[in-house]
């Protein structure tokens, strides 16, 4: 470690350029392609009856127009279920254009492809699409009254249903000596990134090969799916996922029917389209055809002691899938498994029903189902407090599970199908810290000081972990270059988070070289052809840990090279800002460039370099210049394939203020202490956790989409769509804690989405203390804290026990005893 | 704009032309007529073809036009030419000392980079109903002068607006300036208003105007809303005001007078009943500021 990089808060490589304007997304690239536009249902749901695309085909410049009826081979089957589960019984995918019947707004129906887009969208439309309307199934209560379907060979709208348990749950709770019930719904978003998606595809007729750059997270999967999707050799088709700008986990999702269609145009009009076909995904298309998140309605039962501590807790979800289920049952699987938090639940039973509806996908957003989890946790956690009248914090801490007992198994099956196993985490010393950077124990005082001043403040908290660096694997490739520069290529993408800053960091310790001698790509199959992707929170745990082995081999091959040159020990070697040298001896030394040099036995020399590693320079004639089992060159590549996720933790804290008058929601401190484990950029961490404070936030108070029942987006724009902006976001504050994950070589854990997690949970927790009375709905807005109000007015929504005078902590209240509770199992907490 | 459905971000055809006079501005818009639209600061129209919302066959860009630029005080008014941008207006510190609604609002509208190339005369001509300057010009009984080929008129604010997205000027018509009454003595005035968001177009916007008399009771006092109806309202709460010194009853009556005359709706963002109570609750801060802003300027 002599350039001690890890830890340190460098500047990140990547942003001069990305600051400047001097990016290469997507759009920036193929200017002279044809251009594709797409025409889109404008129904929820409906048959196809006729398409007509006579005017459109009179557009100067149309090219070409596909439907469905166009489509061969397996394009003309429906796009890939990508994570198949056991319950997931009634699985359904789109086609690449609709195939006689579009199931929400934005599926795509016609394909056009022009000169420019401009004649592209002209031509769309005059497309004439006949449509036959039938009942649109929107929202979770028409879903679940099944009295239309989605798919009709799914009458009941169910596309998966999974029951995990560990214990007797109902036998818990029925000897609770307290029980509560909590009604929770938490409404849709979207990841929303700045740069949409977009794909541009270009056919090479000589090599018989097709290059694809997408706005992808996962490239190499994308090459894969278009590879079988177009009956190619997976060597002859190339995926690389240029700078991307934002994915959320919008952009893991893939093949997208534009994906696979434009690579298959490109191919197919090879001869029209010599610089290829490029379509760019507009804001309006990215609303309606991408993909959203979060829409779940949960039923919470729970048994506690009086301490608050759990016995028993049984979950329902209802959660809204969409129109399809190309990504399988991965968020409801999270939710139902990360809303344990740092608990121990007793008894606990989840149950899900991952339902259709005529909307659009509902795919992983950043937290990728925690947010609920955590939401059902935390209210439940509130809930308990306020009915025993006991400090919230101090419910939680009752229920953490202890340092020491780590590795703790929750016992169930987590999203990657393996146990559900916390490798790390001390809950209650974040929770101290935590405390402590928000005051918790002085804000009684402030509140009471505020009320006095006609002001309304509230405080809340909420817990998270979060499992982080799902496998199966990552690999990495490392190569000293003879200019001594290195090269590092690890297979999965970037879009935007500083990999090439991170990783680099992370070789330029293991391998002794200078931070700004390492390059790293991300992304680009020609670069590395194995990976799984960028979600999950997963990139720096497990590319961080393939390109660390992959550097340690270099390391070991170069000392290996070196102490033949050196005549030397390679134990007695080390590297120090590239260069190899003698400890204790530096004057012998030799550059990692001229290692580089010696590990290639030339015939011909290109350079005065090079002269070194020829056939008449290098000794030992008895020898092959390759011995058995060496490689030429100083390079090497690695893979990290884990048993298990990590889990990473950490705790937020808010103060709200509502104003009395407008019902607007003032977050005056958002306080987090977050525990990834060693810190690798502490500065890329604390921005991560900015931008998801601020996703927690646009989750909490500003973002949802709003669908009519007939289906149609109505606020299908940045003008509607309440993404906020930087004025909205409080000012973060931030400690960390850091317990190594024992599960890796550098005990690092994933920090990508932790910030978001508990938004929705922290800020109904500090509305609800700032109020008085209960919040089991997320997002709100000022219009409806003001009905909220209204209705608590009018006696329709309980009021806080601790804020209307009912403070009954049954530990002191004479007489108590645990039978004598039982109003408790008979009043469950209504549904607001 | 809510709940439109979009089919495309990208514009259809249109026309274009880029008049380097006034003259040949007139002439070119006599000549296309109702088929034109006004390409100025772009702020509102490029979304607008962008989403297909609007596809005029004709832009007339008006932006090379000369003189169009400025920011005149003249006739005891602030005259406020076509091509003035927010920003230029909001920094004309003889505007604002001038007429200091101006500036209060101008602040509101959008973010800077909307309000570097967005224009006043735009903006009004545009005639958002929840956008700010329409409530300033209502309120303060400004005028529009609009310009053919043949000549120009004033129109005043009353008659100007006519529904949302919808004026008084008339194919062929160019919007050349708007004018806004300078304050008078003992006069002062706010702009209170509530977004989702900075920037953001408001849920409800209050624009207030109070006189004093010499005695500092109230001699005059108007809001104008934005938001709570289909064009900018303009209510005179002179009967609750006239006369008092404006103390909290009083400004609780004007209140509910101004809700009186709103007609707040409900919209994916906020309820009718909703509205309806900022109605009041900004009403009562506008008039609270622009009473406070009054006395400071009596004191002053």
């Amino acid at each position: 470690m002599s350039t001690a990089m890890f830890g340190a808060p460098v500047r990140r490589h990547e942003d001069a350029r990305l600051l400047t304007g001097a990016g290469r997304y997507l759009d920036d690239l193929g200017h002279r392609a044809l251009a594709a536009a797409f025409v889109r249902s404008p129904h929820a749901h409906a048959r196809v009856s006729d398409i007509d695309v006579t005017a459109a085909a009179e557009v100067d410049g149309v090219v070409a127009i596909f439907t469905y009826e166009d489509l061969t081979g397996r394009m003309a089957e429906p796009l890939p279920l990508l994570i198949p589960h056991p319950a997931l019984h009634a699985p359904r995918t789109a086609y690449p254009l609709a195939r006689g019947e579009v199931n929400h707004v934005g599926e795509p129906v016609v394909m056009v492809v022009a000169r420019d887009r401009y004649l592209a969208e002209d031509a769309a439309a005059r497309v004439v699409v006949s449509y036959d309307p039938l009942p649109a199934v929107v929202g979770l209560p028409a879903a679940r009254s099944a009295r239309h379907a989605v798919h009709p060979d799914v009458p009941d709208n169910v596309a998966a249903h999974l029951v995990q348990a560990v214990g007797e749950v109902d036998t818990a709770i029925a000897a609770a000596p307290h029980v509560l019930e909590l009604d929770l719904e938490i409404e849709r978003s979207a990841s929303t990134p700045l740069e949409g998606k977009g794909v541009y595809a270009r056919w090479n007729s000589d090599e018989g090969s097709l290059r694809v750059y997408t706005s992808t997270q996962a490239s190499t999967s994308v090459r894969a799916a278009v590879a079988a999707k177009l009956g190619l050799p997976l060597v002859k088709v190339d995926c690389i996922a240029p700078d991307v700008g934002g994915g959320f986990g919008v952009k893991i999702v893939h093949p997208w029917p534009e994906e696979v269609l434009v690579a298959w145009a490109a191919q197919r009009l090879a001869a029209l389209a010599p610089e290829g076909i490029k379509w760019t995904e507009d804001r309006w298309e990215h609303f309606v055809s991408s993909a959203h998140e979060r829409g779940q309605l949960q039923h919470v039962r729970v048994g506690f002691d009086s301490d608050g501590r759990l016995l028993g807790l049984d979950v329902t979800i209802w959660h809204d899938n969409g129109a399809y289920t190309p990504y399988g049952i991965i968020v409801p699987i999270i939710t139902s498994t990360q809303l344990l938090g740092p608990y121990k639940p007793g008894a606990y039973r989840c149950e899900f029903f991952s339902l259709y509806t005529n909307t659009v996908i509902v795919t992983p957003y950043r937290g990728a189902g925690r947010p609920q989890g955590v939401f059902a946790m935390e209210r439940t956690m509130d809930a308990i407090a306020d009915h025993l009248g006991l400090d919230r914090a101090e419910v939680r801490a009752v229920n953490f599970i202890a340092a020491e007992e780590m590795p703790y198994d929750q016992g169930l099956i987590f999203q990657d199908g393996r146990p559900l196993i916390y490798d790390s985490g001390d809950f209650a010393a974040t929770l101290d810290k935590l405390k402590a950077l928000v005051g918790w124990s002085d804000f009684q005082a402030y509140r009471e000081q505020a009320r006095a001043a006609g002001r309304r403040v509230g405080i809340g908290l909420a817990c998270y972990v979060e499992g982080t660096g799902v496998g199966p694997y990552e690999g990495g490739h490392v190569q000293v270059e003879t200019s001594g520069k290195v090269m590092v290529a690890t297979g999965l993408t970037s879009q935007g988070q500083g990999h090439q800053t991170v990783l680099a960091q992370i070789v330029a310790d293991e391998l002794g070289v200078d931070f700004d001698d390492v390059e790293v790509t991300t992304g680009d199959t020609r670069r590395f052809g194995y990976a799984v992707g960028t979600f999950a929170s997963r990139a720096a745990v497990m590319s961080g840990n393939a390109v660390a082995l992959a550097a340690r081999k270099v390391r070991q091959k170069a000392l290996r090279i070196a102490g033949e040159a050196l005549e030397a020990d390679p134990s007695d070697l080390e590297i120090v800002s590239g260069v190899v040298r003698v400890k204790g001896a530096p004057a012998s030394a030799i550059p990692l460039s001229t290692v580089a040099v010696l590990s290639n036995p030339l015939r011909y020399a290109f350079d005065e370099a090079a002269k070194a590693a020829t056939q008449f320079a290098v000794g030992d004639t008895s020898k092959p210049p390759v011995a058995e089992d060496d490689e030429p060159g100083l390079e090497a590549r690695d893979f990290y394939s884990p048993t298990q996720s990590t889990f990473a933790n950490g705790m937020h804290a808010v103060i709200v203020e509502t104003d009395p008058d407008t019902a607007e929601v003032r977050v005056l401190r958002y306080c987090v202490v977050h525990d990834c484990g060693p810190l690798i950029n502490p500065m890329i961490v604390e921005g991560q956790v900015h931008g998801g404070v601020a996703q927690g936030v646009a989750g909490a108070l500003y973002e949802r989409m709003v669908y009519d029942d007939a289906g149609q987006l109505l606020n299908a724009s940045f003008m509607d769509f309440l993404m906020p902006y930087a004025s909205e976001i409080p000012t973060v504050e931030i400690d960390h804690l850091e317990t190594p994950s024992p599960l890796n070589p550098l005990g690092i854990k994933g920090a990508g989405e932790a910030g978001v997690i508990p938004g929705s949970a922290v800020i109904a927790s500090a509305i609800e203390d700032a109020e008085g009375f209960v919040i089991r709905r997320m997002p709100i807005s000022p219009s409806e804290l003001f009905e909220l109000r209204a209705s608590y007015a009018a006696g329709r929504v309980p009021g806080l026990r601790r804020t209307s005078g009912e403070r009954t902590d049954p530990r002191t209240r004479p007489g108590h005893s645990p039978d004598n509770d039982s109003p408790d199992n008979d009043s469950p907490d209504k549904e607001t | 704009m809510s709940g439109g459905r979009i089919t495309a971000l990208k514009p259809a055809p249109f026309g274009y032309s880029a008049p380097a006079s006034l003259a040949e501005a007139l002439a070119v818009l006599a000549e296309v007529g109702e088929h034109a639209k006004v390409l100025a600061g772009g702020q509102s129209l490029l979304p607008l073809l962008s989403m297909r919302l609007a596809a005029p066959r004709h832009l007339v860009d008006i932006n090379r036009v000369p003189g169009l630029d400025r920011v005149e005080i003249v006739d005891g008014s602030v005259r406020v030419g076509a091509l003035v941008r927010h920003t230029d207006l909001e920094r004309h510190e003889g505007a604002a000392a001038a007429q200091p609604l101006l500036r209060q609002a101008l602040r509101l509208v959008g973010h800077p980079t909307i309000r570097n190339r967005g224009t006043c005369v735009g903006s009004i001509a545009h005639a958002d109903p929840a956008a700010e300057l329409p409530g300033v010009l209502v309120v303060l009984g400004g005028r529009v002068e609009a310009s053919t080929a043949w000549g120009s008129r004033q129109v005043p604010a009353a008659e100007f607006f006519l529904s949302p997205l919808e004026t008084a000027l008339r194919p062929g018509e160019l919007a050349t300036s708007v004018s806004f009454p300078v304050a008078g003595p003992r006069t002062g005035t706010a702009f209170v208003e509530l977004s989702r968001r900075r920037g953001d177009y408001a849920l409800v916007g209050v624009a207030a105007v109070v006189e004093l008399a010499p005695d500092t009771s109230i001699s005059s006092a108007r809001v104008g809303l934005v938001s709570v109806g289909p064009t900018p309202l303009l209510v005179d709460l002179s009967e609750v005001l006239v006369g008092r010194p404006g103390g909290a009853r009083e400004l609780a009556a004007a209140a509910a007078l101004a809700l009186e005359h709103a007609e707040p709706e409900a919209d994916i963002h906020a309820s009718a009943q909703y509205r309806a109570r900022l109605v009041e609750v900004l009403t009562t801060r506008a008039l609270a500021q622009a009473l406070a802003n009054a006395s400071h300027e009596e004191a002053a």
